[in-house]
């Protein structure tokens, strides 16, 4: 049979496959350049950025949980105007789409940011991580109020022509009333899960092993909770989905696509292996030969049944 | 440039309680790794432990094609590194990280070890000494059983002087107690081993105004300067910043370093 259909899109951005990269994962790009071909990506999601440089979390940084890995990095990041003078003229050069993960304090550094963004040129799209503290509101994150994720969605919008993905907590109640919230607010797609929030203690000398106490929790061990929580944005609203949450290999991919994702992300797994995006294409492209699917956006949501 | 490599164990043995040498093939490894540098080892073949292993790179042979690294069990996935048999492959990406910067010709250096820090320090010392640099060796440990490779070092035909804290071989007593005695007509200094000793070097280093390179360790994700967990505190001009052990070190400026 001839080559299966892997391109989808996410809102706006055009992928040739269905495969990025997890912000935070994957630095700004360059650094995984030795080991795969970033123009063979879906898309490349970048580093976390913020309106001012942010220096991060105390160390240790990290730590080893069964089948997974809490982190809490802090978002350290030179700054959205360092980004655009350094890192965009590299984005540039690729032929794949790059989409830039943004934060902030208040709904107002997010619309900066956002804003400085789409004159700098070179990018395709915006991910709003919504898991950040709203500093105005005492601390509470953005993404575990419907209300206010939706603030910071339509602020971004507005700010912004570029498609905007919302990325979603999963440390909420009910993750499709967020979902339906910012969809309403004119999100032209969703990236799910965040990381969950999770710690651990040192027995020996009685303390988190943290420097910042708590931290996020990622890799395979995540991923029948993000798997579940695709599945029900998948039924509560009609956006694109990017799925991640420890997807290692082609067939972790594949259950989030069945799931509701029209694109998966690669997070953790690019640690263990620097390769995991490519492989996960190339599995991807043998189960739709191997299935006689013509096109991967026939398996999205598959999985329901309808 | 680092790779990605399936590499043979060559050699594997036991040579201390809890101190294993490995021995693996990798040519284009061997002919680029400098001395410093380490490579990020998948010690699991499941999904726990996770994460790879950097391990410094305790030596190489051109000839060969060769790498070596010396380690200490210290947890799960070194304990599962461990029991590598030769002929198996082992998943290993590298070489990684800045490594020394070498000396000058003529100058005399300093090298100073604590415990497992001895490992990046051998393939260091033994350019030093193949370049004709004059070098005094201080390697410090708990005790004698974690003295290692020192009859390796010998075999340059360097000075070495021991000390362990429990004095069952050379000086009883911290290694820096030998390196304040022996620091006359210093040029340069490197040093790898627990903080604390790095950070006492790098005091007698300020004091004698020795330029010092340190090798830091922290624990670490991907090995390659994208996650930014392993970042340890380097002073700057307006205070300090956090830096990648992994892609800006593990070699560090001792007087750079914010010691904690």
């Amino acid at each position: 049979m001839n080559k299966p259909n892997l391109a989808v899109n996410i809102g706006g951005v055009d992928m040739q496959n269905p495969v990025t990269t997890a912000s935070g994962t994957f630095g700004f790009g360059p650094e995984y350049s030795r080991y795969i071909d970033i123009n063979e990506l879906g898309a490349v999601v970048v580093k976390g950025t913020t309106l001012h440089p942010r220096e991060g979390n105390a160390t240790p940084r990290i730590v080893e949980t069964p089948s997974g890995i809490l982190n809490s990095i802090g978002l350290q990041n030179p700054g959205v105007d360092y980004v655009i003078e350094h890192y965009v003229p590299y984005f540039k050069t690729l032929r794949v789409p790059v989409i830039v993960n943004i934060s902030g304090d208040t709904v107002e550094d997010y619309a900066k940011v956002a804003e400085k963004l789409d004159a700098a040129g070179g990018i395709a799209g915006l991910e709003v991580n919504i898991s950040c503290p709203n500093v105005k509101k005492g601390g509470m994150a953005f993404g575990s109020d419907p209300a206010m994720a939706a603030e910071v969605t339509a602020a971004v919008k507005s700010a912004a022509k570029l498609p905007v993905v919302v990325k979603l907590s999963p440390n909420v109640t009910d993750i499709t009333a967020v979902a339906e919230a910012v969809a309403e607010a004119g999100a032209d797609g969703l990236s799910l899960i965040n990381t969950l929030l999770g710690m651990a203690i040192d027995i020996n000398s009685r303390r988190p092993i943290l420097g910042s106490v708590m931290g996020g929790l990622s890799g395979p061990a995540v991923k029948p909770v993000a798997v579940r929580a695709v599945w029900q944005v998948y039924k509560a609203v009609q956006l694109p989905i990017i799925g991640m949450g420890g997807i290692s290999t082609a067939e972790d991919a594949l259950e989030f696509i069945l799931a509701g994702a029209s694109a998966v992300a690669v997070g953790t797994a690019n640690f263990v292996n620097p390769r995991a995006t490519m492989d996960i294409i190339a599995g991807i492209e043998r189960y739709l030969i191997d299935n006689g699917v013509k096109d991967v956006n026939e398996l999205v949501g598959a999985a329901h049944g309808n | 440039m680092s790779q990605l490599l399936k590499a043979k164990v060559t050699t594997h043995r036991q040579i201390s309680s809890g101190y294993y040498l490995l021995e693996f093939s990798g040519a284009e490894l061997a002919e680029t790794a400098r001395p410093g540098q380490f490579v990020h080892v998948k010690c699991s073949r499941t999904t726990d432990p996770l994460l790879r292993r950097p391990v410094s790179i305790h030596d190489v042979n051109k000839d060969r094609g060769t790498v070596r690294l010396l380690y200490r069990v210290a947890g799960r996935g070194t304990e599962l590194l461990s029991v590598k048999e030769p002929g198996e492959r082992l998943d290993v990406m590298g070489p990684l990280g800045n490594g020394f910067q070498l000396p000058d010709p003529g100058e005399k250096v300093a090298v100073v070890a604590g415990g497992i820090g001895v490992a990046p320090l051998f393939f260091l010392l033994r350019q030093v000494a193949a370049a004709g640099n004059d070098v005094k060796v201080f390697v410090g440990a708990r005790s004698c059983r974690d003295l290692l490779a020192v009859d390796d070092i010998k075999g340059l035909g360097v000075e070495i002087q021991l000390a362990t804290d429990d004095g069952s071989a050379g000086h009883r007593g911290p290694v820096t107690e030998l390196l304040a005695r022996g620091l006359k007509n210093i040029d340069r200094i490197y040093t790898c081993g627990p903080a604390a000793m790095m950070k006492a070097v790098a005091g007698l280093a300020r004091e004698y105004n020795i330029p010092t390179q340190v090798s830091l360790e922290e624990r670490m994700g991907c090995g390659v300067g994208a996650c930014l967990a392993c970042t340890c505190k380097i002073k700057t001009p307006g205070g300090s910043s956090y830096k990648r052990v992994c892609a800006d070190g593990p070699v560090f400026n001792a007087q750079e370093v914010a010691w904690e």
